[in-house]
């Protein structure tokens, strides 16, 4: 087996397989399709500081090669999260980090010093880039001095390994990249999902209760693959790279494009066991290629 | 319908607990869409390990199910969801049908005749042709049958059938939205148990997307893991 290790922060994953929050429920509704074990980590559903019912049905529509979802966070909020998740999730061996959103900088700061006590979970994911709420999520991700104040809240309330995932549904990925790192983020995540829409001809009706939804799915994979490109050439802390990686082939253009580590999302829904296929894939191109540590093939493009 | 055995042969469908009201996750053959297809679980022939589901040509998905080559495999994900209460029927239950979604109610039928209670069935469609497992239900009970064009049974909609004016202990439902709100409807006139089987568009299957949720007295529930099938009295259809 190649070595496959690697490192995000203070981060030491197994592997550089993650699962992309929101596709993964909490991990126990993967547990009897996969070993939770053999993923680097897993990234559990969005938490946000009160409990939230989310947005009105219908949220998702399938579209070619893809899907738009208008989930909106639904959520039982942090402190169910801490009082009834995170015991059940602690007996599985590999990473957990919990992802992140608030309607505020405040509500930012209060999840991670929360999240913060929890001796399990070392590292947290920063959802600034969320298109289906009303106030926050995208809001702060889409301007440098709206990302990097939330950046600066959580970095100041949590100790441990932040990790921002960042909007594609800006001009340019590449300077809200730069002012997340120089708020002193360890890691980036790209990208969340492109905003997008579909419309019902015959009901001449929007087919989202919200009119427009999150784009995910095999669709969106070359605009992620370029932006992780381009932000790889801007920063120096690590980033871990998804959107539409569906296969071990899909996670390797990430990984060649300069991503350290990268999250399986929509995949999930259509094969519940993609990700550890992707790892056994990713070994085994190692061995094809004669390469003994996947750190070497990170961002020969 | 398509009838399925597992391809290897040590599995067993009767190992699985498999109960009525369930459903299957079916990847399109030829990648025919991008997720799977949700579909209720109509019969497990537990005799020949055969799973049976009845398909309608609804979209591509479907389509591509339906049109599957004698011989040829699918990639199926199940039992999913939750199934009827059986044990909620009392002795004199009603199972009611729209269209495809009879599908469900035979192996629910089955189930009632086995632990010793006789169902009636009362089934719908717009026309004769597309009244589905007519034949199959009769070996559970007696069926009733509407047709929206009278061309056979009663003419008109199944809430409409004289069998509703007899007595029965609880309903059972799978239809389209509006004559489950309406079969639901006389439920509570009558203060039966009553549970319907939603058909929310639905992404993963397993309760992890959120995707195909639906708004009850205990907030926002994924159809695909805290249904398909609903107690009436969870839901806010009153409202």
């Amino acid at each position: 087996m190649a070595q496959l290790g690697v490192t995000i922060g203070n981060l030491q994953l197994s592997n550089p397989v993650l699962t992309a929050s929101g596709t993964f429920g909490y991990g126990e509704e993967f547990s009897d399709f996969i070993d939770l074990d053999r993923l680097g980590g897993f990234i559990v559903k969005g938490t946000t500081l009160e409990p939230r019912q989310g947005n009105d049905y219908p949220r998702m529509v399938e579209t070619p090669s893809g899907m738009l979802n208008a989930v909106g966070l639904q959520n039982k909020g942090v402190d169910y999260f801490i009082e009834n998740i995170y015991p059940r999730l602690i007996k599985y061996s590999s990473e957990i980090i919990v992802n992140i959103s608030g309607s505020s900088v405040d509500d930012y700061y209060k999840v991670a010093e929360k999240l913060n006590t929890l001796p399990r979970i070392n590292a947290i994911e920063v959802n600034i880039s969320c298109p289906n709420v009303k106030t926050g999520g995208m809001a702060f991700g889409t301007t440098t001095s709206g990302a990097a104040s939330v950046t600066k809240a959580v970095r100041e309330a949590f100790d441990k390994t932040v990790i921002v995932k960042l909007s594609p549904n800006v001009t340019d990925i590449t300077e809200i990249a730069r002012a997340v790192e120089n708020e002193g983020a360890d890691a980036v995540s790209l990208i969340n999902t492109l905003m997008g829409m579909a419309i019902d001809v015959e009901r001449q009706r929007p087919y989202l209760s919200t009119y427009t939804g999150g784009l995910s799915g095999a669709a969106v994979r070359p605009v992620a693959v370029r932006m992780v490109w381009q932000v790889h050439k801007a920063v120096n802390i690590p980033i871990i790279g998804l959107g539409g990686i569906m296969n071990g082939r899909d996670a390797l253009e990430f990984i060649l494009a300069g991503a350290t580590a990268i999250e399986v999302g929509t995949a999930n829904f259509i094969n519940p066991a993609a990700t550890v296929e992707i790892v056994k894939y990713i070994d085994d191109y190692c061995r094809r290629h004669n390469v003994n540590d996947i750190n070497q093939l990170i961002g020969i493009i | 319908m398509l009838k399925l055995t597992p391809l290897d042969r040590g599995i067993s469908l009767s190992d699985m607990n498999i109960r009525p009201g369930q459903f299957v996750q079916v990847k399109t053959p030829d990648n025919a869409t991008f997720l799977r297809r949700p579909i209720s679980i109509c019969n497990i022939d537990f005799f020949s390990n055969q799973l049976w589901i009845l398909v309608r040509d609804a979209g591509n998905g479907s389509r591509a199910i339906m049109n599957s080559p004698v011989n040829s495999k699918l990639n199926i994900i199940l039992p999913l969801g939750n199934g009827f209460a059986v044990d909620k029927s009392g002795p004199s239950p009603i199972l009611i049908g729209g269209g495809v979604g009879v599908a469900p109610l035979l192996m629910l039928g089955a189930e009632l005749k086995e632990r010793g209670i006789q169902p009636t069935f009362l089934i719908g469609a717009r026309n004769k042709e597309a009244i589905l497992l007519e034949k199959e239900l009769s070996a559970y009970g007696p069926v009733f049958v509407s047709t929206d064009d009278g061309s056979y049974g009663s003419i008109g909609l199944v809430t409409q059938n004289p069998v509703l004016d007899n007595n029965f202990s609880s309903i059972y439902c799978c239809g389209p939205l509006p004559m489950m709100k309406a079969v639901a409807k006389i439920a509570s006139a009558k203060s039966l148990f009553c549970e319907v089987s939603l058909e929310n568009v639905m992404g993963c299957g397993i309760g992890a997307c959120l995707c195909c949720v639906e708004k009850t007295t205990e907030g926002n529930l994924c159809v695909c893991k805290e249904g398909p099938v609903f107690n009436i009295n969870k839901l806010l259809w009153h409202n």
